[in-house]
Formats: C-alpha cells, structure tokens, sequence
C-alpha cells in the first residue's frame, strides 16, 4: 500500500479527524497563550529596563539563562514549582510563557531604544505623564521593532509545544508520539504540515496585525 | 505673564556647571533670545522654566508663583514647547499632533481637532494636510506644525529651542517672519533660545547673551547689545559685522528716494546711455537694462540683468544700503509694501545720512 493511499484513509476516518482537530486546537491554544501573556511581561520587564540601568543587566543576563533550559526539562521542573499535576497541560503554559517573555525581554528593550529621544523628550515637553507616555507615544513607536521579536517568539512557541506531547499534554505533538508508538508515518506527517501551516497563518496574522497599528511607516516621503 | 529666573543655578552631579546664578526678568508679551556658543546653558536655562531640568539653587517663578509647586505635568501642559526638529510624534497626524495637549487636558475629540483645524489655518497650513502623517511634510512644514502644536493649549508661554535652526536659510527666514507676524496678533510671552546672533537680532525685543559655564553676560535690546557690548566677550560674539547690524535699528529717516528711468516689459524700448529699471505692468520690478542696449521688438526678460535687493520705504536704513550696494546699476530699488516701485536710493547718500545720525541710543 502506497504512503498516500495510507494517509487517505488515516485521514478518512472520522474520528481521527476529529482527534487531529482537537489537538490543532490545544497546539493553538498552548502556543498562543504563553505568547500573549509573554508579550505583557516582557513589556513590563523592558519598561523597568529602559528606564533604570541595573535593572537592565539583570534582565538580560536572567533572560538568557533561560532561554537555555532545556524545555523537557522545565516542563518535569515545573509541577514541582508551582504544585501542578505532572500531566497538566499549564505547565506548559507557564514554561512557555517563561520562554517567550526571555525571547522578548532584548527586543522589547531594543524597540524602546530605537524610538527617538527627541520625540520622548517632546511627549514630557507637552505635559504626559510617564505612564501615559508609554503606552501613547513609547510603546506605539516601539511596535516596528518589537512586531520582529514575537514574530520570532510565535513560531518558536509553536515548534516547542509539541515537546509537551512527551510528557502528555496535548498539541499536534500528540501525533508524533503517536504515530512513532505505532510505527505508522500518517499522524506524523499531518502533525508536521499542521505545525508548519499554523506557524505560517499566526505569522501573517502578525504581519497584519503590525500592519495596522503602524500605518504611519508605510507612508512616502514629501 | 513675567518669567523670572531669581539666582537659578544648575549644577551636575560631577561639578560641571551649567547655569551659574542666573538673574533676568522676561517680561510679559515679549520674545527674549537667550543666546550664546554651545555649553552657555541657554537650553538648558529654558528647561527650567518647564521644569525639564530642575534646578539645584534659587527659583524660577512664573507671574511670582514657583514653578517648582505643583505637578510639573500640569505646569507644562500650560506652556507651548518647540524644540529642533520639531518632535512631532510620527505615528498620529498632523491634525492629531497639533491636539495633542488639549486631548491630554481633557477635551473631547471633536473639540480638539477643531481646534487644531483652525491652528493650521492660521499657522498658514492647508486643511488637506491636517490627515498626514509627520514624514510626508517637508522640515519648514513639521516645524509650522510644531508650533502648532505649542499654540494648541492657548498657553500665555512659549518656549522655542533652537526651532528653526535645522530647516535651511530660506525657509528659515520665512519661519521668522511667520514668528513675528503671529506674535504682533497673539503677543505671547516668548522664550527662544539660538546660538545665531542673527535671528537673536531679528526676533528679540530683548537678547539675553550668556558665556560657558552658565554666566549671563548681557542682557538688554538688540540694539544696546549690538551698539554697546558691555565686554570683549560680547563684543566678539556678536561680531564683526556689528556695525552693519546694528543699521537694522537706525530709521531711514532722510534718505531721499530719487526718480527712476522706467521701461516697461513687452514694450518697445528706445536706446538710452542709463541703466533702466524694467519693470512687469504692476509696475514691480524684473530687472536691470544696461545702459546702451539695444532691444529688437519688445522688451523681454531675457534682455535683462538681475537685480540686487529691494528696499522697502519704511523698514530700517540697513535695507537701503544694501538695495545701493548689492545693485548692478549702483541704484538702490525703492518700493512700497505691494513690491512697487517707488524709485531709488545711492549709497553714498545713505551714508551720509548714516553719518549725520548721532550714535548714541
């Protein structure tokens, strides 16, 4: 029997299908939760950076570090820390969610670097205060610089959720554990498309997304 | 409203100081210019009336209340602010940079960018480019809308920080004379700080000069700083010309106007051994005939040399000997405020009337 014949009626069954839509969903739902809730801590951890030196180096530095724990790792470590279930599928979240905020802390520290100071320096002038300039003048002006770094973040969540499949969570990861149980290549093969075409919809919704907030850097010159 | 600076020093954490005990007085509804070389503070003395910069030693009162009382937001949001570049913020539009401060002191949108419709207009903007973003204007454009910006909150204060000294001479001039034109209507309290004795000269009604290391050296009228230079500081920083400068406050006030030998263009023109002022039908000025020309049918522009600087009657006498010296013909063009012409003036009777006026103030 052809590979092709054998993906047909893989994917013929009903409740297969059913199965491989579920776990498209929790991939997305465990990818794009760490990613939102990431973007906000890594935004307040910037804030704090930009604005005091010490805290700068820190953050950098603890950043990295954890960036470089390996996430099977954090995912067995991580019960341990906040009192979860083994198998709960928030300990990928919060390992995620761990990733991505060091994966944006640099960027977002970059981003903030990059708007000019002159234009800060004239949003104090006119009487904001600095809350409110950082979320009307800073944060805005930050979003061509900072829309690279979650592009990034987004399609590094994506690929690590199916690591949680290891250790039982859901995920298109689940096919692949799967699929190499049974020896049976089809799930396999629809887990890496899946993952593939999910990474590249939630970049183009990215895209768009910095699209419309930055209409302005689309604009010719006089 | 009166700026008063009462022993204002700033000093930074590693001694260096910027504004040493400064004393002035800006009074209400005139421009000051504090002026000097780079490190004087004159900048950072401006930032302190917004308190931009705190100071580390006396006060800074405004109409005799410290601004150092109260919420320095506040304060600022009470005090137009234009900086080099303009600052516009790059992400909203020029209508939505302009109501800026009346949508951070509350007021509805609506109200807001009626408001900033209307600034443009009298900034002397199109309505049109109210929906653009900063990047499509030009440097003269973003800084008209920079001041804009600062006249937005109807604040009796201004504060302009080298406004005009990135965009080039031309338009820079325009800017100026734009400044004076709105001031002559508004007559704000204006706080501009160069390092271009020039536009300090023309726009000031007083010129505050100021040495490194933050120490007022003089503090009076254009006209007294330019005449009567209290040291050799002074003196150097104003500059060699200072004698030529300092024309722009004497009153032309005998110079004759003689006539002027006309030829109008696209008429026919017969020979003459005098220069002849060429002129279009509104009787405004196009150019110098030589004398002895000859001229196939009628005259046209192309037979014509440029000509020098036009003076107009009733501006100071510096205009009119500048329109003798910088004229082809050695005739200074004379002409009224709609660019006509009036006749012409010699250099040499200019000077005698510059002579004759005494040189005391």
């Amino acid at each position: 029997m052809s590979f092709f014949d054998e993906l047909g009626r893989y994917l013929s069954s009903a409740n297969n299908r059913v199965q491989i839509l579920g776990d498209l969903g929790d991939h997305v739902y465990l990818a794009l939760l760490p990613l939102v809730i990431g973007i906000v801590l890594a935004i307040a951890a910037g804030w704090l950076g930009h604005r005091w030196a010490p805290a700068r180096q820190v953050l950098t530095v603890v950043a990295n570090l954890l960036y470089t724990i390996p996430s099977l790792a954090l995912f067995v470590v991580i019960p341990g820390l906040i009192g979860s279930k083994i198998l709960d599928s928030v300990n990928v979240v919060v390992a995620l969610t761990i990733y991505t905020t060091a994966l944006l802390v640099r960027p977002v520290l970059d981003a903030l670097d990059a708007v000019p100071p002159p234009v800060v320096a004239a949003a104090t002038a006119v009487g904001y205060k600095p809350v409110r300039r950082f979320f009307a003048v800073e944060l805005p002006l930050s979003v061509p610089v900072l829309a690279a770094g979650v592009r990034v973040a987004s399609v590094s969540n994506i690929s690590l959720v199916s690591v949680g499949a290891l250790i039982g969570t859901g995920g298109l990861g689940v096919l692949f554990t799967d699929g190499f149980q049974r020896e049976y290549f089809s799930p396999i093969v629809v887990g890496i498309v899946l993952t593939l075409l999910l990474a590249l919809v939630v970049d183009l919704v990215l895209v768009g997304s910095r699209n419309l907030l930055t209409p302005w850097t689309r604009v010719g010159a006089p | 409203m009166t700026i008063e600076f009462r022993d204002v020093t700033k000093q930074y954490p590693d001694g260096t100081v910027a504004v040493d005990k400064l004393n002035l007085t800006v009074e209400d509804g005139t421009i000051t210019v504090f002026v000097g070389p780079s490190g004087c503070g004159k900048t950072t003395s401006l930032r302190m009336i917004n308190r931009m910069v705190e100071p580390t030693g006396g006060q800074v009162l405004l109409d005799g209340k410290d601004v150092a009382e109260g919420d320095p937001a506040l304060l600022r949001r009470g005090i137009g602010y234009v900086i080099q570049h303009a600052g516009l913020f790059p992400h909203r539009t020029v209508l939505d940079n302009i109501a800026t401060v009346p949508l951070l002191s509350g007021w509805d949108k609506g109200k807001a960018r009626k408001r900033a419709a209307e600034l443009l207009e009298i900034i002397g903007l199109p309505v049109e480019l109210g929906k653009r973003y900063p990047a499509q204007l030009s440097g003269g454009q973003q800084q008209r809308v920079g001041v804009a910006r600062a006249l937005a909150a109807d604040s009796p204060v201004l504060l302009m920080d080298e406004p005009f000294s990135a965009v080039d001479p031309i338009v820079r001039e325009d800017l100026q004379n734009e400044l004076l034109r709105l001031q002559s209507q508004l007559g704000k309290t204006i706080v501009f700080v160069t390092h271009d004795i020039d536009e300090a000269v023309r726009l000031g009604d007083k010129v505050a000069v100021m040495r490194v290391g933050g120490k007022l050296a003089q503090y009076g009228t254009p006209a007294d700083v330019l005449r009567h230079p209290v040291d050799d500081f002074v003196a150097s920083f104003v500059g060699r010309d200072r004698g030529y400068r300092g024309l722009s406050f004497l009153s032309a006030e005998g110079v004759e106007v003689k006539e002027l030998e006309l030829v109008e263009i696209g008429s026919a023109v017969p020979a003459s051994d005098g220069w002849r002022l060429a002129v279009n039908t509104e009787k405004q000025p196009r150019g110098w005939l030589p004398p002895n020309s000859t001229v196939d049918g009628p005259l046209s522009e192309d037979d014509l040399v440029a000509g020098g600087s036009l003076w107009v009657r009733g501006t100071p006498i510096r205009g009119a000997l500048d329109a003798a010296l910088s004229s082809p013909a050695s005739l200074g063009v004379v002409v009224d405020e709609d660019h006509r012409v009036l006749g012409a003036v010699v250099a040499r009777q200019v000077l005698d009337v510059i002579e004759g006026t005494p040189q005391a103030s």
